[in-house]
């Protein structure tokens, strides 16, 4: 039995306490105290819901160098998450029933953060032949993407979507037009045209999205069950407003958007450091403006971390070389906390939702309350303020676009029904 | 002045007083013993992770004017060859005691990188699409010859804009000296703004009473890219006798090299008396013993 004592409560619903808050069997016994053999003050922190990671690469199997299920699973629960989704672009891609359950079995040995392992949508991520949906559904795996990859074969994403609608696996897509995006590594305009460095347009998303919503609507067309459509990233205005209109008009797409996107534009690239150097680029203030509004308004429905681990030598070749990524678990929440709620006064509970009930639904989960009952899937969180150390990552990417930023909202301790994953003392 | 990268924040009296230093240097090169030993004892190595044979004689005959040590290390021959970073290829050679490095890269940046990790003076020797400083401190240098001042003058500068780092760096340098820089080329090559030049797709509203006329070699690649159909290009944006006499008369052509004959620039009009390339290439050797002796000594003299 643990007791949180003296504690706030925040969730998607709102705030609450403090709260002496009651942990056994995997559930919240209750929020009125009681005998416990660990007692952990809560004075001036904050409880919520375990977070979810629809967006994490972890690498294995194939390119452990960057990252391992230990590296990616400790990072994820010293960053508060209790259930993460890890992208299929593996060495090889994970496109087999067996592939998703040996990272399901390896994952639970660790006892950390909950995998749900994203499977790839065509062999291999090739884009030409479906993978076998109801293989990967009952393997376990959490929904079907070729993420890394663009969904050049519209007809395919089509039978895909299709194919998943019954299983009730949401699609998930990197909307980008890769003929318009070319070989872009920044934020195509004024600045990029200044630096030297080949653009990558906001309308390469834009026109993407347009394009996969039409294939939406035609699957939905076709289909009895409903196809669900997730856009990963979304990084532009034209974007957000695609998604809104969408969504308007009834049609079963959510979205992402990253923290990278949220706190970094591209004017990041002026001091040419590869660090910042990640797909979709970051964009224009207006854009993210405009993410912002879209996180507000429900257009979208989760922050993703997109967490993209690569080897320091990697992020420090050239700007056209260096892979694409930026690497954000143990960050996200202290840096949305800190620069969207404390900096910007975004609502607490709409934050916590962004991370908790948002990528939940996107999955098909149930809502995650702290009510008597409930999961004990929690994580605790420290208003005092650190700086951002990444030589202390338990990723194995140890940089950070945001080393040194003095972020608050760390979390200092995280539970998994009830078992101790990470704690701070 | 710690390295030459580019020409931000840079001062007209700073590129007057290089410009200057450059024409001491220019009258060194015309004595019959053409060497100095004003960086004697230091060493400077030219790093062409991109190859060009031009740029890297000029700057390695620049340093052996002055009396320095040279080292060239191209990619070609290289390490890189075995998949070493650039990174490590430069700490390699700051190990050797390297006091100038002269770097050229495909990538836009390079040269900003290496300031972080070697503690010499980096000289950017092209970077990509972005920047060729020495390029257009010998265009200046041998417009302010031809033109004796830049302040008004109109120069046109032809061809692809959108990924050519001369432009780029012509329209940082030459606004900062008086002149009045205008860029034309097909308007999938022209970039969305230049700070300090003024864009057209209508060659014949850039060449309209333009003092000098500076060619851009045409790319192979950008055909390759689909993004210009070659024919039209030279139909329409080809630097002929015919519309070189919509700028003034007289007007000089510049070309940075090497140059594709009847592609950018009609062939006749290479070798004539308005061209001049080859006093583009003899003032880059004192422009760059100019850059390397205040990079490397200092301004006072």
């Amino acid at each position: 039995m643990i007791l949180i004592k003296n504690v706030k409560l925040v969730d998607a619903r709102g705030e609450q306490g403090p709260l002496d808050v009651l942990i056994g069997e995997g559930r919240i016994l209750s929020l009125e105290g009681g005998e416990a053999s660990l007692v952990i003050d809560g004075t001036g922190k904050l409880l919520a819901p375990g977070f979810l990671d629809l967006h994490a690469h972890l690498r294995e199997p194939g390119e452990e160098v960057k990252e391992d299920l230990a590296s990616g699973l400790l990072a994820a629960v010293r960053g508060g998450y209790t259930d993460l989704v890890s992208m299929p672009n593996t060495k090889p891609p994970v496109d087999t029933p067996e592939a998703v359950r040996a990272l399901k079995a390896k994952a639970l040995r660790l006892g950390l953060a909950r995998l749900h392992p994203g499977a790839a949508l065509t062999l291999g991520q090739e884009g030409e032949h479906l993978t076998q949906a109801g293989g990967l559904k009952e393997a376990g795996t959490a929904l079907l993407t070729d993420d890394g990859r663009t969904n050049e074969d519209a007809g395919v994403l089509a039978a895909g979507l299709l194919q998943a609608a019954p299983l009730g696996l949401p699609v998930a897509v990197h909307a980008e037009d890769a003929s318009l995006r070319r070989q872009g590594v920044m934020n195509d305009g004024p600045l990029a045209h200044r630096l030297g460095l080949p653009g990558n347009p906001p309308e390469a998303e834009a026109a993407r999205i347009a394009r996969d919503l039409e294939v939406l609507r035609y699957a939905l067309r076709r289909s009895k069950a409903t196809p669900r459509l997730h856009v990963q990233h979304l990084s532009t205005r034209r974007g957000v407003e695609l998604i809104r209109e969408a969504r308007r008009a009834g049609l079963p797409v959510t979205a992402e958007a990253t923290p990278h996107h949220l706190t970094l534009t591209e004017e990041a690239l002026k001091g040419f450091d590869p660090l910042f150097k990640v797909a979709p680029p970051l964009r224009a203030q207006e854009d993210q403006e405009a993410l912002l509004e879209g996180l507000l308004d429900g257009t979208l429905d989760a922050i993703a971390t997109d967490h993209a681990p690569h080897t320091l030598a990697e992020k420090e070749r050239d700007l056209l070389r260096a892979p694409f990524g930026i690497p954000s678990l143990e960050v996200a929440f202290p840096l949305l906390y800190t620069e969207l709620h404390l900096k910007r006064g975004f609502p607490l509970p709409r934050l916590v939702a962004l991370f908790t009930d948002g990528p939940r639904e996107v999955l098909g989960l149930k809502p995650l309350h702290l009510e008597e009952g409930a999961e004990a899937s929690l994580v605790l969180l420290d208003p005092k303020e650190a700086p951002v150390d990444p030589s202390r990552f338990a990723s194995k990417a140890r940089y950070s676009p945001w080393a040194g930023w003095v972020l608050a909202g760390w979390p200092v301790l995280t539970l998994v029904e009830g078992r101790v994953v990470h704690r701070v003392e | 002045m710690k390295h030459l990268l580019d020409f931000q924040g840079w001062s007209r009296e700073e590129v007057e007083s290089l410009l200057d230093t450059a024409r001491v240097m220019r009258e060194v090169l015309e004595r019959p013993v053409k060497k100095v030993p004003a960086l004697q004892g230091f060493t400077v190595a030219t790093v062409f992770f991109e190859p060009s044979t031009r740029t890297r004689t000029s700057f390695e005959l620049a340093a052996r004017r002055m009396s320095a040590d040279v080292v060239s290390f191209a990619a070609a021959t290289s390490s890189l060859q075995k998949g070493e970073s650039y990174k490590d290829t430069l700490l390699t050679l700051e190990a050797m005691g390297i006091d100038a490095y002269v770097i050229r890269a495909d990538a836009a940046g390079v040269p900003h990188q290496a300031t972080r990790w070697v503690k010499g003076a980096v000289i950017n020797g092209g970077d990509g699409q972005r920047a060729h400083p020495t390029q257009a401190l010998l265009d200046a240098y041998t417009l302010l010859e031809a033109l004796g001042s830049l302040e008004g003058k109109k120069i046109a500068i032809v061809g692809d804009i959108l990924h050519s780092r001369v432009a780029h760096s012509g329209a940082e340098l030459l606004p900062l000296l008086g002149a009045e820089v205008w860029c034309a080329g097909p308007p999938s090559l022209l970039p969305q703004s230049l700070p300090g030049a003024r864009l057209t797709p209508s060659l014949e509203e850039a060449l309209e009473e333009a003092d000098a006329v500076m060619v851009l070699r045409l790319q192979r690649e950008r055909m390759e890219a689909g993004l210009i159909n070659l024919e039209d290009y030279i139909a329409r944006y080809q630097i002929t006798e015919e519309r070189l006499g919509l700028a003034k008369p007289q007007a000089p052509l510049l070309h940075p090299g090497p140059m594709n004959r009847d592609v950018e620039l009609a062939g006749p009009l290479a070798d004539s008396e308005r061209s001049l390339v080859t006093r583009q290439v003899q003032n880059g050797v004192a422009v760059r013993m100019a850059v390397l002796y205040h990079l490397l000594v200092g301004r006072e003299r």
